[in-house]
């Protein structure tokens, strides 16, 4: 047996070349927020280089409410009033619209193996979700803004007071919150980019089958339960109420409480995808 | 002698698949090692084990003296890995990868972009700093990828096929800068398919099948295991006919040689004879058993050999 190989040595005393090893450095580990910063960094220039992506998440709310208004609003309420009615409805459309694009960024993260870089790194790898969920949400925040400064150019005449619009931006900014975070962990539960970007049509039928556009009250009776109870229609109310005195009620907790059990549901979803995606298998 | 990598007795298994069935492997600091082995013998999983991405389910390992199942953190402080798919940021360009890759090592601000600037002068990527990378071509990806794990000089570096799907010529530039990382003493866990590449780089060489160490040694080691020349006859057009592997001696090659003579294979018009040393080829097939019928059948002995080896 032992013809065939003569010239093996015993194991155990590989054949190194001698070399000089100079001491090699450590990575140091990195302190408090410095992932979640670099982080938000990345997703800020991704963000930034697609610039026609971030035209489309102005644009097309903007194109959509001057359609209401004026294709669609003479027909509902000759008197122009619509206007009014709308413009809730569509700031929310539009904080969802720019919602599932986070979707598609977790996903591309998620497949292209550069989460296995920062896996094998000391850091908490978690933080590129909180880098794309926050720009994401700022993203959405400034599209808002837009919209509002179109719709007061249009004839928007919300009776807001200061600390309404305050609050107005709060509910907002916690709606875009709870959204980016279930879009975040549908781009951890989806295959692909591509599939994790058909989520996204959830967020452009809701607003639809809720009081955007025109009252529950006009509705059908077996559809009516569907939009009173989706999350859309008491954020939607409680944002009317805001910016144009409508009676709230307890509509606002409402509101409030589907935006959290939205946040907490994504997140432990969204903890348990990533363990299992991005955990040591 | 300092061990940069050792495992013991490693076992994966993912469902009904056994990936790993015990594995052993020491790895000397600053060598290149390199893992070889066909689709699906486990290599990336035992990359996986040894970067702490995958928990071995029985059996330990220690990465620069720190314990891959007890201390992850502290293995993830000591490697670095380049993996299969090029992860690196298209939408970035080259050197913003760099700086942001400086920063999650722990880098500030400033000495990131130094060091930026330092690797892609190196990698000669310094004229597409400012390019998106999704712009690169395969070999520039790759430069890229392999300089992203060099932020800071850790002392073990794991490559994960590191040229598959590249031309030659980004190939041989990549061979290059590894093997000057490991002269400069970086340990380099490479795994590869490409025979070539294991032969021209590393410094020992294992070769992985269904979740074992089949064979383990430098490539002359490994060749002088399949035994001595091969006989090899082709027809007109070079194409291989037949090949009896012989031990070398004149006995066994004139014993080779009678035996072409014989079979109707040497009454093959413009048939020539050929003498050569066996390459980590050979050696791989009779290891893994996956050769053509007629080699397999010529060549059964030392397969058998080598297959009971560990």
């Amino acid at each position: 047996m032992t013809a065939h190989a003569p010239t093996l040595p015993s194991r155990g005393t590989p054949a190194v070349p001698s070399r000089t090893v100079p001491s090699r450095s450590l990575r140091p580990r990195i302190r408090g927020t410095v992932a979640e910063r670099v982080f938000v960094t990345r997703s800020l220039l991704q963000e930034l280089r697609d610039p026609e992506a971030l035209l489309m998440a102005v644009a097309l709310p903007v194109m959509l409410m001057l359609m209401f208004t004026f294709i669609f609003g003479q027909a509902i309420d000759p008197s122009g009033g619509y206007v009014d009615y709308v413009v809730p409805g569509i700031i929310l459309l539009c904080a969802g619209f720019g919602a599932s694009s986070t979707a598609v960024s977790v996903s591309r993260d998620m497949t292209t193996g550069i989460i296995e870089r920062f896996r094998t790194m000391p850091l908490r790898s978690g933080a590129v979700l909180t880098g794309h969920v926050i720009v994401s949400v700022i993203r959405n925040l400034f599209a808002t803004a837009v919209v509002i400064g179109v719709a007061l150019l249009v004839g928007f005449r919300p009776s807001a007071g200061p600390l309404d619009w305050v609050a107005m931006f709060g509910v907002v900014a916690l709606y875009i919150l709870a959204i980016t975070y279930l879009f975040a962990a549908i781009g951890l539960a989806a295959s692909s980019p591509e599939a994790a970007n058909g989520y996204g049509f959830i967020l452009l039928f809701l607003p639809y089958v809720s009081s955007a556009f025109v009252p529950v009250a006009t509705m059908p009776d077996w559809l009516r339960p569907v939009a009173e109870h989706q999350p859309i229609t008491p954020v939607i109310e409680t944002i009317r109420s805001l910016l144009l005195g409508t009676p709230l009620g307890n509509t606002g907790w409402i509101a409030l409480a589907w935006c959290v059990g939205i946040v907490l549901v994504a997140a432990v979803w969204g903890a348990w995808l990533f363990r299992r995606k991005a955990g040591r298998r | 002698m300092e061990l940069a990598i050792e495992a013991r007795g490693l076992r994966k298994r993912f469902g009904s698949t056994e990936v790993l069935a015990g594995l052993d492997l020491a790895v000397a600091v600053g060598s290149i090692f390199a893992l070889l082995g066909p689709n699906g013998a486990g290599k990336t999983t035992t990359i996986g084990i040894l970067t702490t991405l995958v928990r071995p389910d029985t059996g330990n390992a220690t990465v620069a003296g720190a314990d891959v199942r007890t201390a992850p953190g502290e293995v993830q402080r000591r490697i670095a890995l380049t993996g299969q798919s090029a992860a690196v940021d298209g939408e970035l360009t080259a050197i913003e990868n760099l700086v942001m890759l400086g920063r999650l090592s722990g880098l500030g601000r400033r000495p990131a972009r130094e060091k930026a600037a330092e690797l892609l002068a190196r990698f000669d990527l310094d004229g597409a700093a400012k390019r998106r990378v999704s712009t690169f071509s395969g070999g520039m990806r790759r430069r890229l990828d392999l300089s992203l794990s060099l932020v800071v000089d850790v002392p073990v570096l794991f490559l994960d096929e590191p040229t598959t799907g590249l031309d030659t010529r980004s190939r041989q530039e990549l061979w290059a800068i590894i093997r000057s990382l490991a002269d400069a003493g970086t340990t380099v866990f490479l795994t590869t398919q490409y025979l070539e590449e294991a032969d021209r780089l590393a410094d020992r060489i294992a070769v992985l099948d269904r979740g074992v160490i089949a064979a383990e040694g430098t490539a002359a080691e490994l060749k002088a295991r399949v035994g001595g020349e091969l006989v090899e006859l082709r027809d007109a057009g070079g194409e291989l006919l037949r090949e009896i592997p012989t031990d070398g001696s004149v006995h066994a090659l004139r014993r080779a040689i009678d035996e072409l003579d014989r079979s109707e294979l040497g009454a093959v018009p413009g048939a020539r004879i050929g003498i050569r040393r066996p390459s980590l080829d050979d050696v791989f097939l009779a290891i893994t058993g996956d050769g053509t019928r007629g080699r397999a059948e010529a060549s059964a002995a030392p397969a058998g050999e080598l297959l009971e080896t560990k």
